[in-house]
């Protein structure tokens, strides 16, 4: 083994890659053309590092790997880093999702594009650090910062409505985010650290795991969005530019699942426990209150932001069943959404690019001018749906069949959810491509070029390689799923059965 | 000839003589030779205040104590006092250009500034209630000419006799507290008091919350804050940036050391008025703010509000808590000379513009100035990893260790809507169309906004430093 910081370096190679961009200086095409080419070199060459973490990663390990430690702050406060089987796909997500979207934004964003680009480098470094850090503070630190650029994204180059969805973006995140901050604090005392490998072994008593877990899930279930506070997304959704859509549909979201993956239950197993059929309750709403929702909506974007709150339904209910089949299908959907959600937005992108609205009756008959692009959105709008065969299908099974061992109500309820989705996406794929080709401005649409078919193919690839194959996936993150549903269900018993003796 | 008799040795002091007799120095070239002078004044204050800066830093460490108790040099007094001489230095480099208006050509505002530095250090290693008043004075006093040293200006003039009538009046009450305290203690010096002050009765907290009156309205508290927006509003830019900076340092170390090392034995009394104290200060700070157009103004209610974060960490009591209160004040410091700087660099065709409208668009025409004031705003909001964030980290964390979880919670989301109106800035500048370029910016306003927004964004990397001097510091007066 080699000694370099891998996992730094993947994580600080985006911020480098913005300085370079801010030193080339100049407003003419040239300079927009080149920090086009070194933010896209930047984000490929950070995929290829995340390469060598997937190839030198063993999957039969379930602790944390590559890991670095350096003092910080003193007091228990260290800059630490590693990754696990749940972290790790996330990482790899993250760094794969960026290049598609630095080629989406090429020909879309004219104006401020050195801007642009460093902007999405930095988010793509916060991101990356958010599912890095073994620090309470360090992940803090990425998890907030990250508010910074996503604001600038949506508000400088977003749509009509920016500085509302900004601002109601930040806020609502930003005040979920100080509860757990104040947790953070509670718990900092608690332990006498923040370690995060340390704190996952100490024990909270049972009054701070209750308001623990409440900031933490103040925080979450902001940012995943759970139902009722979800309603940020769809407005930062439509207005972002598709990149940003597709950053926040693909990655931002799972930041919410992955906390509750890495904070609430192993830190707080006892009130994960009592707070499960909240929790079920509140997905088993979001899973068929947001689909109807969809189903009544005009924009398309939109359509897509309230089907990835349905989704997001399956991944807490998965993760807080608590048993090896939910919380592997909660990571293994938000792998699969991550690829799916972002596609579609992606798809929307296509037309939005050539005919500047959203508006779903605006579209009609498109398989007539554009068929690559037709069979396209098929593939994901089928991965969206569930279909078997596509990754959709797998994560929905999956966290369909943990939360059947626990609760029969929820997985009941939130099996609706797949008809709706099925009713919802349908829908639009028919209204937006099937039919008549009337509209006259409709008459002279494009089919996909080559940039387009070089960004939806590998993920037409991920998408039905997922869903027939699912292993890579599973295999990565098996280990680490099977010690944190072993060491959450000890903490149950234990509690169940001093119960018992009492 | 010894300097040294028992319990009266002038090393202790020396920075502040040197000080003193620098600034008198300073005084007679300007009398002697007119107001040609200014500049040449100006830029030896600098020079002093860097020298005595050096020399409190040479000091040896641990605590040294002079007069008999009345003055006190620990590693805390050395800490604020550097930082408050940082600040004055800053402000006189930020004035040079108003300083060179030929009818605005006046070498006593740097004679007023060292001045008032001087009380300030003498505020902050103050041992007895005599000497915490004596230093107070010789701040405000100064402080109250500086206000109004743009005579032609009504709104300066105003400001500075504002300044002028409340703060005697706080001063008033200050001295009747220090009356109350002296009389039921029998005993003016900070030790004596704590070892009288173990049980309360009815007229030592009478005493205790006087004292505390002064106090706050000097950290511009609410609800002793009235007099802050149309002060800073009135003042001139480079005054308001003083005023922000340095006297705010000195008035929260006095306010630490009283709290901590007068009256320890009664926490609980004073702890109940700083928890009040720093919810209205925050909660005002915030709310307010939003219905504000001139961004001088804005930035009165945003010292409110932070002076309320930083009593946050008094309010706890403990060695963390006074550990955030000075990473608080260090981190403020760096922030409003940051924006002041901003402030100060926004003139149209020679005209200085301070309505928020006036930054429309700043990411287009000065994309750099406007990218520095962005940072200082998300930090000002608490946002990470700017420095802003580690500040609030730092008293916030010290509430939750002495359970004053209302406190953090009702702080915390005060922090919230202060970020709205830090955003609604960030908004102007940088998703508005633009209201066009600003004049090119004066080097030496352009070096401060470099080094204070560096220390900003950068805060995360050396942190670790910073953050064992403030809790040396912070130890040492307990």
């Amino acid at each position: 083994m080699t000694t370099w910081p891998i996992l730094s370096v993947t994580t600080f190679l985006p911020l480098v890659g913005a300085l370079i961009v801010y030193l080339s200086r100049g407003n003419d095409e040239a300079a927009r053309r080149n920090s086009r080419w070194i933010a896209l070199w930047t984000t490929l060459i950070t995929f290829a590092v995340s390469v060598i973490l997937v190839m030198r990663f063993d999957p039969g390990n379930p602790d944390f790997q590559f890991v670095e430690k350096a003092n910080w702050l003193a007091t228990g406060i260290t800059y630490h880093m590693g990754v696990d089987g749940i972290s790790l796909p996330l990482v790899i997500l993250t760094t794969a999702v960026m290049p598609f979207c630095i080629i989406a934004s090429w020909k879309a964003i004219t104006n401020r594009v050195r801007e642009y680009m460093m902007a999405f480098l930095i988010l793509e470094t916060l991101m990356i650090g958010t599912f890095s850090a073994l620090d309470l503070v360090l992940f803090y630190l990425f998890f907030e910062g990250g508010l910074i650029p996503m604001f600038l994204i949506i508000g400088v180059w977003g749509g009509p409505r920016r500085v509302y969805a900004s601002f109601k973006f930040f806020l609502y995140t930003l005040l979920g985010s100080v509860l757990m901050l104040l947790a953070i604090m509670a718990l900092y005392w608690n332990g006498g650290t923040t370690d995060i490998p340390t704190l996952m072994h100490t024990a909270v008593p049972r009054s701070l795991q209750t308001w623990a877990w409440l900031a933490f899930f103040a925080s979450f279930a902001v940012k995943m969005p759970m139902w009722p506070v979800h309603t940020w997304l769809p407005d930062a959704h439509v207005e972002a530019p598709t990149a940003g859509s597709v950053v926040l549909a693909a990655i931002l979201l799972k930041m919410g699942g992955y906390g509750f993956l890495r904070f609430s239950l192993p830190m707080f197993p006892l009130a994960s426990h009592d707070f499960a059929p909240l929790v079920f309750t509140l997905s088993a709403i979001a899973i068929i209150y947001t689909s109807l929702v969809a189903l009544m909506q005009e924009d398309m974007k939109k359509l897509i932001a309230y089907s990835s709150v349905a989704h997001m339904g399956f991944v807490t209910m998965g993760i807080f069943a608590g048993t090896m089949q939910g919380v592997a299908g909660g990571v293994f959907q938000m792998i699969s959404h991550g690829i799916v959600s972002g596609a579609l937005f992606l798809c929307v992108g296509v037309v939005y690019d050539r005919l500047h609205t959203r508006e779903i009756a605006a579209y009609g008959g498109l398989v007539n001018r554009m068929p690559l692009y037709a069979m396209t959105f098929m593939v994901f709008t089928m991965a969206n749906v569930g279909l078997p065969g596509t990754s959709g299908f797998v994560g929905e099974f999956m966290t369909l069949l943990g939360t059947f061992k626990v609760s029969i109500p929820t997985a009941f309820f939130a099996s609706f959810g797949v008809i709706l989705s099925a009713a919802y996406a349908l829908w639009l794929y028919r209204k937006v491509v099937f039919g008549a080709l009337v509209k006259p401005q409709l008459a002279s649409m494009k089919d996909l070029t080559l940039r387009e078919c070089v960004i939806l193919f590998p993920m037409i690839a991920l998408t039905i390689l997922f869903g027939v194959y699912p292993k890579p996936v599973l295999d990565m993150s098996a280990a680490s799923v099977q010690q944190l549903v072993n060491n959450y269900n000890t903490a149950v018993t234990a509690v169940k059965a001093a119960a018992l003796l009492q | 000839m010894s300097f040294s008799t028992a319990g009266y040795q002038l090393a202790p002091v020396l920075p502040e003589l040197v000080l003193a007799v620098g600034a008198m120095a300073l005084l007679m070239l300007g009398a002697y030779r007119g107001q040609e002078t200014t500049r040449t004044v100006t830029s030896l204050a600098v020079v002093l205040l860097i020298v005595v800066g050096a020399l409190v830093y040479m000091q040896p460490a641990g605590k040294q104590v002079t007069f008999g108790g009345s003055f006190i040099v620990d590693d805390f007094a050395r800490f604020m006092k550097i930082l408050a001489l940082i600040g004055s230095a800053v402000t006189l480099v930020l004035s040079t250009e108003f300083l060179s208006d030929p009818s605005r050509r006046i070498f006593e505002y740097a004679i007023l500034v060292l001045l008032s530095t001087l009380g300030m250090m003498v505020l902050i290693s103050a041992g007895d209630l005599i000497s915490l008043y004596l230093g107070l004075e010789l701040m405000s006093l100064a402080l109250y000419v500086v206000a109004a040293s743009n005579r032609d200006n009504a709104k300066s003039t105003e400001a500075g006799l504002k300044y002028f009538v409340l703060g005697a009046l706080s001063s008033g009450m200050l001295l009747y507290g220090a009356s109350l305290v002296y009389g039921f203690t029998g005993t003016v010096s900070f030790t004596g008091i704590a070892a009288a002050a173990t049980v309360s009765n009815v007229g030592l907290v009478f005493g205790l919350v006087f004292l505390l009156v002064g106090l706050c309205f000097k950290v511009s508290a609410v609800p002793f804050h009235m007099w802050t927006p149309d002060v800073y509003e009135g003042a001139p830019t480079p005054v308001t940036a003083f005023f922000a900076s340095a006297p705010k340092v000195a008035a929260l170390a006095v306010f630490t050391r009283v709290t901590l090392t007068a009256f320890p034995g009664i926490v609980s009394q004073w702890q109940q008025i700083l928890v009040f104290v720093s919810i209205a200060s925050m909660a005002l700070g915030s709310f307010a703010a939003i219905g504000q157009s001139n961004i001088k103004r804005l930035m009165a209610y945003s010292s409110i509000g932070h002076m309320g974060f930083a009593l946050v960490g008094l309010a706890s009591g403990t060695v963390e808590g006074a550990q955030g209160v000075l990473m608080y004040i260090v981190i403020y410091v760096a922030m409003t000379l940051g924006s002041f700087s901003i402030i100060l660099a926004m003139k149209r065709n020679g005209q200085a513009v301070e309505q928020i409208s006036d930054f429309a668009g700043m990411s287009r025409t000065n994309p750099l100035l406007a990218f520095m004031f962005a940072m200082l705003l998300f930090s000002l909001a608490g946002i990470p990893p700017l420095a802003g964030f580690f500040a609030k980290w730092y008293v916030f964390v010290a509430a939750i260790k002495a359970n004053l979880f209302t406190l953090a919670v009702i702080g915390v989301l005060t922090s919230v809507v202060g970020a709205y109106y830090y955003l609604a800035i960030v908004k102007t500048m940088y998703f508005d169309e633009p209201a066009g370029r600003v004049d090119p910016v004066r080097i030496e306003v352009r070096t401060v906004l470099a080094v204070a927004g560096l220390f900003n964004i950068l805060f995360a990397l050396f942190a670790g430093p910073v953050v064992s001097v403030a809790s040396a510091a912070a130890k040492s007066l307990f």
